[in-house]
């Protein structure tokens, strides 16, 4: 079962593949659809059974398909492996992409490509759980570089314009820095390891074999990775271009699940990261900085998907903050109601999108409480959970990573990811009352919106409401049930219930309080932000970030390759060669001579070698 | 009688031929300055067989003069041939072993 839930989605995207490059122009609407989103359903299901295996009290799942490299003791095997921090992922991973499956058949429906759209999406998946259920760092490598492949093709999917193109070669790009850190990563932890197998039980088993320092360095190496592929400080900037993709995309890939890929990993290592909390230390204070950046930024922006993705750069934030600072549990259970209420937001975005004919300017749209109700009801419910309120999702997850950065005794990180609390429920709100309530002057013609783009959302929003429940901690009169099945090595906290009320009381208060800035402000009437004033100019542009590291990076790598293309090789290794050539030539020309076809001159040369043959003799013997 | 004076004459004879076959263009002094120089190896095979007292380099050169005279035969239809290519007997109007030179 295990093995089939991995190679369903490959196998579907390659037979989708073969029908689509038989004939592109055909439209085959039923058959895509039935192959595309019939393939999610029927993972979630067995996902559904793998995790009921488990909550039954299996301990892990393993399943092998065949041996795939085998040189003497090194053995990687096509293996899989289901624990259950990777059961807790796949079972919200496929849940949540049968959805977003369903949406895009309805968002995709009007377009040529909607065959290639499904086998994209099928590999997505596919890749996703060969990564999630990888059972070792090699797969793991090879289902990271899938998604990433995945991630690149479907933001370049609107190939015709050229922007799009930049926005995916971006994306490829940077994380292939990121990629950079993972394989220096694994093998560096391959041969610090030596012997003793290479899947994670064993490197979980022989970890202890490893010096301290090549543990901080693999460490320190794998977070590069992570934070390529979730977008943090500074490898960040793909994500906000990423947005080029169909909305469908943003909310799989680049909000609920292919974005939160490094976090699971630094859950996955987590035996590796309890052993050097500096490293862990780092990741949060790089989640922090992310969150609080992200954060700002978005409070500016006047896109409503680029708004969208900030926002998930900055709880992707408020994640590494959980697990750098060892509550991974509280990291994934933030990964897991994230990814409910921001698919249910870019799924809304999308709708709100399509119904005003891809007008994605929040200050153009308004007053659409009316006309969108069931998106405007579910996008409240998600806006509120995503800002921290009793009793939606956000406000648990959330609760959980601030407590567990208050009982670390890092204050800075604490004060930062609180402050940023009141932010996102800010800019949020910022976004949902520009968009329902403010007033629009002329009315608009909006397009209908399909069923299946409407019905996922109301199932995410109720996940949006009650996902928060699996992890209510003992505080709240709960058990932190989630933490007890995921059974990750958490470092223990010693906060009392009284602060735990303090804490999450301030965090409903500061969100209230961003919640009514918000409205105060753009509830009535809403305006573009102007760059008018010098530290807005700078938010509005990103903190320019972009620019600097196209002065930093980019340009000087220009400059090098066009000093190397159009003066060091043509002039010093071309000329080197050149020089080669012109002596060859001469030298030949020269020789050539020699050859003149006059038989007096060919006894001459004889003459000669004969002359200096007898002279070495006549020396070497000792006559002359 | 000292040999010295058969490895001088013989000597003598092999530089003058080897001159005439580099300095001429006659193909006629050609042919006769490698008869010359063939001629002064045999007559120091002939020296060195009665120093050693070894017949078997007299018997030698007795065989080459043998064999000079079969090349003669050979020599003088090849330089007719010659002539009737080029109407000439100027050796270095023959360039056919130059790179790229018609055979005509």
């Amino acid at each position: 079962m295990i093995n089939l839930i991995v190679i369903l989605p490959f196998f579907s995207a390659f037979f989708m593949a073969l029908v689509y490059l038989y004939n592109t122009k055909a439209k085959r609407y039923v058959f895509y659809t039935a192959v595309g989103v019939g393939t999610p359903v029927v993972m979630t299901i067995l996902s559904f059974m793998l995790a009921y295996e488990l909550l039954n009290g299996s301990q892990t799942i393993h399943g092998t398909l065949f041996k795939w490299i085998n040189i003497g003791d090194f053995d990687i095997s096509i293996a899989f492996m289901a624990d259950r921090l990777s059961v807790a992922m796949i079972s919200f991973i496929t849940f949540i992409g049968t959805l977003i499956h369903i949406y895009a058949a309805g968002y995709m429906k009007e377009d040529d490509g909607y065959g290639k759209f499904f086998v994209y999406f099928n590999l997505f998946m596919g890749s996703m759980l060969l990564l999630v259920l990888a059972d070792n760092p090699i797969m793991m490598f090879v289902g990271w570089e899938l998604v990433g492949l995945c991630s690149y093709l479907l933001i370049g999917f609107y190939h015709q314009d050229a922007a799009n193109i930049k926005a995916s070669n971006k994306a490829f790009i940077l994380n292939r820095v990121g990629d950079f850190g993972f394989i220096m990563a694994i093998s560096l932890l391959f041969v610090a390891l030596g012997e003793g197998g290479f899947t994670f039980d064993a490197i979980q088993a022989n970890i202890g074999s490893v010096s301290h320092e090549m543990l901080t360095l693999i460490g320190f190496l794998l977070f590069l990775g992570s934070m390529g592929k979730s977008a943090q400080i500074p490898l960040y900037v793909w994500l906000p271009d990423a947005m080029a993709g169909p909305t469908p995309v943003s909310a799989l890939i680049h909000a609920a699940t292919m974005v939160t890929a490094g976090v699971y990993m630094v859950a996955r290592y987590s035996f590796l990261y309890v052993e050097v909390p500096d490293v862990g230390l780092f990741i949060a204070s790089i989640g922090a900085a992310s969150a609080l950046f992200a954060a700002i930024i978005a409070s500016y922006q006047s896109d409503i998907k680029k708004i969208l993705a900030y926002s998930t750069m900055s709880q992707l934030g408020y994640m590494f903050i959980a697990v750098g600072l060892g509550a991974y549990s509280a990291g994934i259970f933030h990964v897991f109601t994230h990814a409910f209420f921001k698919a249910l937001l870019f799924m809304g975005a999308g709708a709100v999108i399509i119904a005003l004919h891809h007008e994605q300017n929040i200050f153009k749209m308004g007053g659409l409480k009316k006309h969108l109700k069931v998106v405007y009801i579910t996008m409240f419910i998600a806006t509120l959970a995503i800002s921290g309120i009793p009793p939606f999702a956000g406000f648990f997850s959330k609760d959980a990573i601030l407590v567990a950065a208050f009982a670390s005794e890092h204050y800075v990180i604490w004060g930062i990811a609180t402050f940023t609390t009141g932010l996102t429920a800010f800019y949020m709100f910022r976004m949902l009352f520009t968009v329902f309530f403010a007033n629009k002057k002329e009315v608009q013609h909006l397009t209908p919106i399909p069923k299946s783009m409407t019905q996922p959302l109301i199932v995410l929003a109720i996940g949006s409401v009650f996902a928060g429940f699996l992890g209510v901690n003992e505080a709240y009169g709960g058990s932190s049930w989630i933490n007890t099945f995921l059974a990750l090595p958490d470092t223990k906290l010693h906060v009392s219930h009284s602060s735990e009320y303090m804490l999450g009381a301030l965090n409903v208060i500061l969100g209230l309080m961003g919640m009514g800035l918000a409205y105060k402000l753009f509830a009535k009437e809403t305006k573009e932000p102007q760059t008018n004033t010098l530290l807005k100019s700078i938010v509005i542009n990103k903190f320019y970030v972009d620019e600097i590291y196209e002065f930093i990076i980019i340009k000087p790598l220009l400059f090098l390759s066009h000093l190397i293309a159009k003066v060091i090789d043509p002039k010093i290794f071309d000329g080197f060669i050149n020089l080669n050539v012109w002596t060859y030539r001469k030298s030949g020309a020269l020789f050539g001579k020699l050859q003149n076809g006059k038989v007096r001159y060919y006894a001459l040369y004889i003459l000669t070698g004969v002359s200096a043959m007898s002279f070495y003799i006549l020396i070497k013997l000792g006559v002359m | 009688m000292s040999p010295n004076a058969f490895y001088l004459l013989a000597s003598l004879l092999f530089s003058i031929g080897l001159v005439g076959l580099v300095s001429r263009k006659n193909l006629f002094v050609l042919y006769m300055s490698i008869e010359l120089m063939l001629s002064s190896v045999s007559l120091i095979l002939a020296t060195l067989s009665k120093v050693l007292g070894d017949a078997g380099g007299s018997v030698m050169s007795l065989l080459i003069i043998g064999v000079i005279a079969a090349e003669a035969a050979v020599f003088l239809a090849m330089i007719v041939n010659l002539y009737r290519a080029k109407k000439t007997l100027d050796s270095d109007r023959f360039t056919m072993l130059k790179e790229g030179e018609k055979n005509d």
